[in-house]
């Protein structure tokens, strides 16, 4: 009987090991689940705005020339071609989100990051680019430049 | 008792009561470094110890000056860099010494993967260098950003979007590391945490795994030297090796010196989300094979993006890299082989090759 007292109960020991475990899982998950989420940025509401009227007069720019302008939290880029065409696009480059810029001794987009090229039309036509830039529509009102995402 | 209280005196004896001196010093007394042709390669390890514990340094001077958001980082910088006194010197050597010790990293990473250190049983130990190799590159990558300039604006834009273009988690663990979509002052402060938090608590620990494995093991003897059939001559550790250390250590500092004070980091402009990227934009050199290569990569390869393409290929290189010592069956079973020798040696001349590229090549074509 005394000997048997002593006996490790494995049914109890199983029940203990299982109650420590379990807790111990919970206790983790407790600890790591906020702090995970925490890390997470929260999103916050981008502009939804499809439309800009530009701080740039038309006068300002000047054939084969192109500027940067602000669409939302994103760059734009604003080009007058050598025929005298407004045209305008996402400056956010395709390849790796660098901003792009005019290059008027080659009449084309440049990206100086990876040296990725796109024609008048945001077409990628070399380097490592795989897609067109965003087009946007052109309209002018007055003296006022209103660019707006395509439909 | 009485020869340690009759060498060292009785503050000696009182320390060692009561943390165990006299253990360490037989500790450090019997540690031994073999004596052979190779020996140059194990002062590399020591040299990144010693630039890091700069780093350290200068990184808890810069501290205090340093204010980490978009509005007030670059001139917070600025200022340090005109108005503090030494603020150039502490910040210089700060840039210098991260580009030194990186550079030193890489050779030491070489030299045990060309001279097979990583054989059994330090396996543990060259994951652990592999480990600390990519916090290094962390930490490069993020504290660039934190003057926010123009380059490094730029730099994080692409580097997080590499990160975004990866397969399944990519633009999970891009918003992650971005703090937001975008690059933003959200960025600049992520990166500091982690920057100053994150990657000095993780590499300390790291660091002392590393250097309790190198301590348990013993050095390295490469496998051609043990073959031969008298054992190779020893040095102790204390102080023979270590002098030998302290010398190169001077002379690291000395070379810090001089190019903090010839080269000093330079700032550039604010960085401005709403500025084209400048031309002739590059990476930290230590990034520059990637950079190139990436630049190289047509815009499909069997129809996924190029840029896909070449992120998975240099995580499958690190991957590759990190299970050398395992996948090496011959060099772990001791038997001569030369293929991983021959592979160690197509990296390095991959790695050279693509950055003098990188360097040549003109910026506007």
């Amino acid at each position: 009987m005394t000997e048997h007292a002593l006996e490790p109960d494995e049914n109890r020991r199983g029940f203990i090991n299982w109650l420590l475990g379990t807790s111990a899982a919970a206790f983790v998950l407790s600890v790591v689940y906020p702090v995970a989420s925490y890390l997470v940025p929260p999103t916050v509401g981008e502009s939804t705005a499809g439309t800009v009227t530009l701080p740039i007069k038309p006068d300002d720019v000047k054939p084969n020339t192109g500027q940067i302008f602000k669409f939302g939290s994103r760059p734009g880029i604003l080009i007058r071609t050598s025929s005298g065409d407004l045209r305008a696009f996402s400056a956010v480059c395709t390849h790796l989100n660098c901003t792009v810029q005019y290059r008027s001794d080659l009449s084309q987009i440049w990206c100086a990051c990876h040296n990725g090229h796109y024609d008048l039309n945001g077409k990628n036509v070399a380097g490592p680019p795989p897609r067109p830039l965003d087009t946007f529509v052109v309209n002018v009102r007055g003296t006022q430049i209103v660019v707006s995402k395509s439909a | 008792m009485e020869a340690g209280e009759q060498r060292h005196g009785r503050l000696w004896m009182w320390l060692d009561q009561r943390i165990g001196l006299g253990e360490l010093e037989k500790l450090a007394q019997k540690k031994r470094i073999p004596v052979h042709r190779h020996s140059i390669w194990y002062y590399l390890g020591g040299m990144t110890l010693f630039l890091f514990i700069i780093q350290v340094s200068t990184g808890i001077l810069l501290l205090l000056y340093y204010r980490p958001s978009a509005e007030e980082a670059f001139e917070s910088v600025q200022f340090l860099m005109t108005e503090v006194q030494f603020g150039w010197l502490i910040r210089s050597i700060h840039s210098w010494a991260a580009n030194l010790m990186i550079f030193t990293l890489f050779v030491h990473l070489f030299s045990v993967l060309l001279l097979k250190a990583y054989r059994p049983p330090r396996e543990v130990t060259w994951f652990s260098g592999m480990a600390l190799l990519g916090l290094a590159l962390g930490f490069g990558f993020t504290g660039y950003l934190l003057p926010w300039n123009e380059l490094a604006y730029f730099a994080t834009k692409v580097g997080t979007e590499i990160t975004s273009a990866v397969p399944g988690i990519g633009r999970f663990a891009g918003r992650l590391l971005r703090g937001g979509d975008e690059v933003t002052g959200a960025t600049l402060t992520r990166f500091y945490g982690i920057h100053v938090a994150i990657l000095p608590a993780t590499a300390g620990a790291l660091l002392g795994l590393h250097l309790y494995l190198v301590q348990r093991h013993g050095m390295s003897v490469p496998p051609g030297v043990e073959a031969k059939d008298t054992a190779p001559r020893t040095m102790p550790f204390v102080p023979n090796f270590l002098l030998r250390d302290a010398v190169g250590w001077l002379t690291a500092l000395a070379i810090l010196a001089a190019l903090a004070a010839f080269f000093p980091a330079e700032l550039g402009k604010k960085a401005d989300p709403f500025l084209s990227a400048p031309a002739g934009i590059k990476p930290e050199w230590y990034f520059m094979f990637m950079f190139q290569t990436l630049k190289y990569l047509p815009s499909h390869i069997l129809g996924i993006e190029g840029e896909v393409a070449g992120i998975l290929g240099f995580g499958l290189g690190g991957l590759f890299l990190l299970l050398v010592p395992i996948l090496d069956r011959r060099t772990a079973q001791g038997r001569p082989g030369r293929l991983f020798t021959w592979i160690g040696i197509a990296i390095i001349l991959y790695m050279l090759l693509l950055t003098a590229l990188g360097y040549m090549a003109s910026a506007t074509q």
